[in-house]
C-alpha cells in the first residue's frame, strides 16, 4: 500500500482570494480564500450543495467567479486571454466524475488526444505513452473498448489516464469515489497517493468522501453552504470544535429549525 | 394582466438572447474552421456519416417524388395534349424546388436530430467541460468538421436526389406511359438553364449551414433549456431542432426563391 508523504513545498501554486460565485440571483460561494501548495494534496469537501463542484468550476475557469480572483502561478484566470488559458490547461489534468470520455471514440484514443492535439510526437511514441498510463491504472486490456463497455471505476480510472497523460503539473479529480465500490474506491485513492508520489504533482481533489479524504489529503477545505469553514491538516479537521465540521464528520443529519408557523406556513404554501 | 404582459416580454427577451447565443456561437465555429491543427479525421467521419450514410434515403425518396410528380404532371399535361413538355417540367420542379427542399428535410430526420442529441448527450457528459479543460476547442474539435462536412455533403446529396428524382421521372414516363425517352430527355436538357442548377446550389448550400447550425446549437446549449435535465432535456432540444430547422429551412427557401428566380 502506498503510504501518504507530504513533502509539500510551502510555495503557493494556486491562491483562490475573497472568491463570489453565483448562478443567476443564487449566490453559492462566499468570500472564499484558499491557497494550494506545491506538491501537497488538497481535498476539498463538503456536503451536497456546499458549493464545491462550484469552487471546482471557478477553478478550471469553466465558469467565471462573480468576484475575486483565483491566481495560478501568479495568473489571475479570471482575467486571462485565451491563449493564456490555452497555455496554462496544457500544464493542467481534470478527471471527471464520471470520466467525461469522448463517446465517439475508442478508450486508447481518448488517452491518446491531448498528445495527439498538443504535440508533434509520432503515433508509435503517442502508442507507447498512452500503454504506460493505461499500464499504471491497470487498464491495459482495455485499450480498444468503447467508453459505453467499460464500468463505472474503469471510466474513473481511463479518465485519470487522459488527465495525466500530458504529466501535468497540477491534476484536478471530481469525486473520485463517488458511487464506486470500498475496494476500488480504496484503489483509486492509492493511484493518487501514487501519482503525487511518481510525478510530484499537486492533486486537488473535490469529494464528500470523509474516508477517502482522510486517506489522500495533507489538507483539507470544508466547505458548508457556500463558506469555507476551515483548511487544515487531517488532525486538524479532527481536532475542529466547529458543529458543521463535527456534524459532517460524525455523518450527523442536518436538523433544519422551523417553529410551529413557518412549519405551517410551508405545508400551505400556495393553498387558498 | 401584468404577468401576460412580464411573460410575453420575458418570452421575447428569452428569444432575442437565444439568437444572440446562436450568432456566437456561429461566429466561434467559422474561427473553429480557421484554426489548427484542424480535425481531419472527424471531417471524412462526419462525411461518412451525413453524405454516405444519407444516400440510401436520397436514392429512395428522390426516386419516388420523381415518379409521383410525373404522374401527377402526366395527368395535367394529358389534357392539353403537352405530355411530351413533362421531362422539363419534372427536371425543373426538381432542380428548382423539390431536390434541395426534401433534401434538407431527409438530412434533418436524420442527421439533424442525430447530431442534436450526440451533442446534447456530450454536454450532459461534461465532454466539453473536458475538451476545454485539455486546451482543445470543442469549436474547432467537434464543431468545425461538422459544419464542414454538411457544407461539402448536403449540396452533393441534393445533386444526386436531382438525378434519381428525374430518373424517376423518366422511368415512369417511358416505361410506364409510352413516351419517347430520346424526346423526354430532350426536354429536360432545353428547360434546364443555369440559373436552375445555381437555385439548387445555392438552396443547399444555405439549408445545409441552417441545418447542422441548429443542430449542433440547440444540443450544445441544452444545459440552459428552462425547467428540464437529462434524458428529457436531451429529447426537447432535439425536438426543438427538427422543427426549428425544417421551419427555418422552407423560410429561408422562400426567401430564396424570391431573390433567384
Amino acid at each position: 500500500m502506498t503510504q501518504k508523504t507530504a513533502k509539500t513545498n510551502t510555495k503557493s501554486l494556486i491562491e483562490v482570494n475573497q472568491l463570489d460565485s453565483a448562478y443567476g440571483d443564487r449566490q453559492v460561494l462566499n468570500d472564499i480564500n484558499l491557497s494550494v501548495n506545491e506538491g501537497e494534496i488538497l481535498v476539498i469537501m463538503g456536503g451536497s450543495g456546499s458549493g464545491k463542484s462550484t469552487l471546482l468550476k471557478n477553478m478550471l475557469g469553466l465558469m467565471p467567479p462573480s468576484a475575486g480572483e483565483i491566481l495560478f502561478d501568479g495568473l489571475n484566470i479570471c482575467d486571462a486571454n485565451r491563449s493564456q488559458l490555452s497555455k496554462l490547461r496544457r500544464s493542467m489534468g481534470v478527471a471527471f466524475q464520471g470520466g467525461a470520455l469522448l463517446s465517439s471514440m475508442s478508450v486508447g484514443d481518448n488517452i491518446k488526444l491531448p498528445l495527439r492535439q498538443h504535440t508533434d510526437l509520432d503515433e508509435n511514441t503517442i502508442s507507447i505513452m498512452s500503454r504506460l498510463k493505461l499500464e499504471l491504472m491497470n487498464l491495459a486490456d482495455y485499450e480498444d473498448l468503447m467508453p459505453s463497455e467499460l464500468s463505472g471505476g474503469m471510466l474513473k480510472r481511463a479518465g485519470l489516464a487522459r488527465a495525466v497523460i500530458m504529466d501535468p503539473k497540477i491534476l484536478f479529480f471530481d469525486e473520485p469515489s463517488a458511487g464506486l465500490d470500498p475496494v476500488t474506491s480504496v484503489e483509486l485513492d492509492q493511484l493518487i497517493l501514487q501519482l503525487r508520489t511518481a510525478m510530484n504533482m499537486t492533486i486537488i481533489v473535490v469529494t464528500h468522501e470523509l474516508e477517502s479524504a482522510f486517506t489522500i489529503a495533507d489538507r483539507i477545505a470544508v466547505l458548508f453552504d457556500g463558506e469555507l469553514v476551515i483548511t487544515g491538516t487531517v488532525d486538524e479537521i479532527k481536532a475542529c470544535t466547529d458543529s458543521r465540521v463535527i456534524n459532517l464528520i460524525n455523518r450527523t443529519p442536518r436538523d433544519i429549525q422551523l417553529d410551529a408557523d413557518q412549519y405551517l406556513s410551508r405545508l400551505t404554501k400556495g393553498a387558498e | 394582466m401584468f404577468t401576460q404582459i412580464e411573460k410575453l416580454g420575458s418570452s421575447f427577451i428569452g428569444r432575442i438572447e437565444e439568437l444572440g447565443r446562436f450568432g456566437l456561437f456561429l461566429y466561434s465555429v467559422i474561427l473553429g474552421v480557421f484554426s489548427r491543427p484542424f480535425g481531419f479525421r472527424e471531417l471524412v467521419k462526419q462525411i461518412a456519416f451525413i453524405g454516405a450514410r444519407s444516400m440510401p434515403i436520397i436514392l429512395l425518396s428522390g426516386l419516388f417524388t420523381g415518379m409521383v410528380l410525373a404522374i401527377q404532371f402526366y395527368a395535367a399535361l394529358v389534357d392539353f395534349g403537352a405530355v411530351d413538355r413533362m421531362g422539363g417540367a419534372v427536371a425543373q420542379s426538381i432542380i428548382q424546388e423539390l431536390g434541395p427542399v426534401m433534401t434538407a428535410l431527409m438530412v434533418i430526420a436524420r442527421v439533424g436530430s442525430a447530431t442534436c442529441a450526440e451533442i446534447a448527450i456530450m454536454r450532459s457528459e461534461q465532454q466539453f467541460d473536458a475538451l476545454t479543460c485539455m486546451a482543445i476547442s470543442p469549436y474547432r474539435y467537434v464543431m468545425a468538421p461538422r459544419l464542414l462536412a454538411a457544407i461539402v455533403s448536403i449540396p452533393l446529396l441534393t445533386a444526386i436526389y436531382n438525378l434519381v428524382g428525374i430518373f424517376g421521372g423518366y422511368v415512369v414516363g417511358v416505361f410506364l406511359k409510352d413516351l419517347s425517352g430520346t424526346a423526354f430527355m430532350q426536354t429536360v436538357i432545353d428547360t434546364i438553364s443555369w440559373s436552375d442548377l445555381r437555385m439548387s446550389v445555392v438552396k443547399s448550400f444555405l439549408f445545409a449551414i441552417l441545418i447542422i447550425w441548429i443542430a449542433m446549437g440547440k444540443g450544445f446549449f441544452v444545459h440552459l433549456e428552462k425547467g428540464v435535465s437529462g434524458a428529457e432535456a436531451v429529447g426537447r432540444v432535439t425536438t426543438k431542432a427538427v422543427v426549428a430547422s425544417a421551419i427555418s429551412m422552407l423560410f429561408v427557401d422562400y426567401i430564396a426563391s424570391s431573390f433567384l428566380i
